[in-house]
């Protein structure tokens, strides 16, 4: 665990970047900094491994003080991974992702073997090893900081907008990867992001900072969506965030229609299954050419899925698949409305 | 020294005069060559690396060598000003074709693809926006030749045509500190002169450099 | 004034005379190994002097000023200017000339070895210091080698500088191939004079070409120009805009 108590920083000239910040980032979490520009996130972690010093209060880890340590010998236990990536422009691949290691006195040849295996870990071609990183794209690059922060196995994380330079598709599957290798090594992660929506969908706990460094709200994303603690809070997880909380109901409790029996008279479409029972697409208005389906959901999936189906299928509504792809039912965009409302009527009783 | 300086005034200002000339002759021709050759390598990308390499070859050749093999190449007397003009000629077109070519090199991309999209030919896209925006890099270039040429251009006296080098030998001679004073005096001012003219050139062509900064 | 017909073995005469070749006495070979000695030595001590200095106002961003102006003023200063004041101030010798050689060739290095630690990928730097570097291996492992391009290219500006000037130096007494130019001017004997330029271009070529492979030897490929040059090419350079910055640190040599 990590904890700041009553840590301020405040830079010559009087600037100050936190103020009296109290918070505690729980083993093998993700703990997510977000805010707007300015309100000093990267000055928060980066008071972690001690690349800033704070002007006053402690920050422990598992109930050490970090200024009780060497610094540099701290760092190489904490990983650290930076924007742009901050790769070693005259080092290999693999000798970038060795950097800690061989700080550390592990020999080269294992230390090289070690890179290939992490390469291969964050999803990479082992083949990348000897290139250097003005040869990968923006996302390869991105990877590399990740596999090269992990190179020492360190126990704690610190990550300071790490995706947010490469554009949303490949944001997307790091961030996915980034979930699936987290499930595996439960680190203890601090992960700096001004992306309410990145900081919804990767944090365990989500601390949201206000200007002049102070903590607006801390807790999981559902609980800053269902209550947020004031208008600043309010405001920035978004006027939709209804929307958004529908990401945490599943649509386990949603009733569909069969779907043999789902022929919606006032749109003139049905839908088209192929011979193993899959969906192919919908017919509008008897028309042969069929329109495609902009994608299916199973009950594990969130409401806010299948409402975003139901609203861009030319039915009007999304199909539930089970396990093998065969369609087994049909649900309607109004259908899901009334949901809404009897799931609301059940919290406020 | 002042003594010296008014003593001396005729002569110290007809050094000066040839000095101006010597230097910057050679700049403009440098540039009237290199232009149309950068371009071309630009245009045709396989004449870039030979001439980069023989730009590199000809730029390492010491200036007093270059000053003495000139008459063996061409027809000049070897006590003419023309082997100043023609050597340092040489050097400012090494140093020149390579920035114009690498300045033209690094605009092209987005803008100068917007510029054919919208219908530019290719002589109008050229003039009116690969040069105007190559140009600080150019201009860049365009300092450092005409700075170099100012101070090479002393190294003359040697053979009998170098400007300020004049009062170098003469201090020589007369183991007189003075005319050695004012002459670097002059050559470090002249240069001075010269590459703040260049700046204001380029601050007046090219407003929109300053326009994003704080 | 047209130049004098002489038949282009004249110019020759000098150079392909045996006699010269001679090892014993101040023959080629004898001058030639003068040369090359003063322009390493001298270039040996600009290194010793401006890459420690280079180096710590590069890493501390401290008395950048110096390093800037430092490197315009020596680019502007007549070489020939300060070889005579040198000698007139202190008198004939190889010491003094080679002080004012290490004057010329000081700015360049230093110059180019604080613009290439400045042109360092900040986020890069920020990476080695936040996973435990120590200061010095910050410097050594990771700015260095980073802005290896530059002090490489300074150092090369240099050399030829230096290599130019000692030629020039001959007209105040050092020895060196210059001997060979000079002398022949002053006894108008033009195929000595010819040698001399011949021998002394084809040495500076050759030292650069040699100093071109030292360059490829040292410099990282992942830092190298030519290899990254599609996708970093702006960041390679300077940036012309900003008129604090060196407009470059190699200038012609002299
Ligand atoms: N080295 C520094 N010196 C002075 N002020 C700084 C420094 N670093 C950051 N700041 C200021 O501290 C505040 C918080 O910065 P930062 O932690 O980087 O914000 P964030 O990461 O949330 O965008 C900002 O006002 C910033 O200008
Ligand atoms: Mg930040």
């Amino acid at each position: 665990m990590i904890t700041f108590d009553a840590v301020t920083k405040a830079f010559p000239g009087g600037n100050v970047a936190v103020d009296n910040l109290s918070l505690e980032l729980p083993t093998g979490q993700i703990t997510v900094f977000v805010g707007p520009s300015g309100c000093g996130k990267t000055t928060s972690l980066r008071m972690i491994n001690r690349t800033i010093e704070p002007t006053s209060g402690t920050i422990s880890i598992d109930g050490e003080d970090v200024t009780s340590q060497d610094a540099a010998l701290l760092r190489r236990r904490i990983g650290y991974v930076i924007q742009h990536a901050g790769l070693f422009p005259h080092r290999t691949v693999a000798d970038n992702i060795a950097t800690v290691p061989l700080l550390n006195g592990v020999n080269k040849a294992q230390a090289r073997e070690q890179a290939r295996e992490l390469l291969t870990r964050v999803g990479l071609d082992e083949s990348l090893a000897s290139r250097y990183p003005a040869q990968l794209s923006g996302g390869q690059q991105q990877r590399v900081g990740v596999a090269r922060a992990l190179a020492a196995d360190p126990p704690v994380m610190l990550m300071d907008e790490p995706f947010s330079a490469v554009d949303p598709i490949v944001r997307d599957g790091l961030q996915r990867e980034f979930l699936r290798l987290q499930s595996e090594l439960g680190k203890t992660i601090a992960f700096v992001t001004h992306d309410i929506d990145e900081a919804i969908k990767l944090g365990d706990r989500v601390a949201i900072f206000r200007e002049g460094g102070h903590l607006a709200q801390v807790g999981s994303p559902q609980d800053l969506l269902d209550d947020p603690a004031d208008e600043f809070v309010a405001d920035f997880v978004g006027r939709d965030r209804g929307f958004r909380a529908l990401s945490f109901i599943t649509a386990e409790k949603l009733e569909v229609e069969q779907v043999s029996a789902y022929v919606d008279r006032a749109r003139g479409a049905s839908l088209v299954l192929d011979d193993t029972g899959r969906p192919t697409g919908w017919s509008v208005d008897g028309q042969e050419v069929l329109r495609a389906l902009p994608g299916t959901f199973t009950t594990r999936d969130a409401l806010r899925l299948v409402t975003d189906l139901a609203i861009t299928s030319p039915a009007g509504a999304a199909v539930r698949v089970d396990e093998a792809g065969v369609a087994d039912g049909v649900v309607a965009h109004e259908a899901i409305a009334r949901h809404l409302t009897a799931l609301r009527r059940e919290t406020e009783r | 020294m002042i003594a010296y300086i008014q003593g001396n005034q005729a002569r110290i200002l007809s050094d000066l005069g040839q000095h101006v000339w010597l230097s910057l002759l050679p700049v403009l021709v440098g540039v009237v060559l290199a232009l149309p050759a950068g371009y071309l390598t630009v245009r045709y990308r396989w004449l870039y690396q030979p001439v980069v390499n023989l730009g590199g070859i000809l730029y390492s050749v010491p200036s007093l060598a270059l000053f003495v093999v000139i008459p063996a190449i061409i027809p000049v007397g070897t006590l003419s000003p023309l082997n100043i003009v023609v050597a340092l000629s040489v050097y400012s077109f090494a140093l020149l074709a390579r920035t114009v070519a690498d300045a033209l090199i690094s605009v092209q991309g987005e803008t100068t693809w917007a510029a054919a999209a919208m219908g530019f030919r290719p002589l109008r896209q050229l003039f009116g926006v690969e040069l105007p925006m190559a140009l600080p890099v150019m201009m860049a270039g365009l300092r450092v030749a005409t700075v170099s040429n100012i101070s090479l251009v002393s190294v003359g006296a040697i053979i009998g045509v170098g400007g300020l080098g004049d009062l170098f030998t003469r201090g020589l001679q007369l183991s007189y500190l003075a005319p050695i004073i004012v002459g670097i005096v002059l050559s470090v001012l002249l240069a001075a002169v010269c590459d703040s003219g260049i700046v204001l050139v380029q601050r007046w062509l090219t407003p929109w450099t300053r326009a994003g900064a704080r | 004034m047209p130049a004098p017909v002489v038949p282009m073995l004249n110019y020759f005469a000098y150079l392909f005379d045996g006699g010269h070749w001679s090892l014993a006495g101040e023959g080629i070979p004898d001058r030639l190994l003068q040369h090359i000695a003063y322009t390493l030595v001298t270039l040996a001590i600009s290194a010793v002097i401006a890459l420690p200095v280079g180096l710590f106002i590069g890493h501390t961003n401290r008395g950048a000023f110096l390093a800037i102006n430092i490197g315009n003023a020596g680019r502007s200063l007549p070489t020939f200017g300060l070889l005579s004041l040198m000698v007139v101030l202190v008198g004939i010798g190889t010491l003094p000339v080679i002080v004012a050689l290490v004057v010329l060739a000081v700015p360049p290095i230093l110059a180019s070895t604080y613009a290439g630690l400045r042109s360092v990928d900040r986020s890069a730097v920020d990476a080695a210091i936040g996973m435990g570097m120590r200061p010095i291996q910050v410097l050594f492992r990771a700015e260095v080698p980073m802005a290896l391009p530059l002090i490489v290219s300074g150092l090369r500006s240099a050399l030829l500088q230096v290599c130019a000037t000692a030629t020039v130096a001959a007209y105040v007494g050092l020895g060196g191939l210059g001997r060979l130019l000079i002398d022949g001017l002053s006894t108008n004997d033009y195929p000595q004079v010819f040698a001399g330029a011949v021998l002394v271009a084809v040495l500076a070529v050759l030292l650069d070409l040699l100093s071109a492979a030292v360059e490829r030897a040292v410099v990282s490929p992942g830092v190298r120009e030519r290899s990254v040059r599609r996708t970093r090419w702006r960041r390679a350079r300077p940036d012309p805009t900003n008129e604090d910055a060196p407009t470059s640190p190699v200038g012609i040599s002299g």
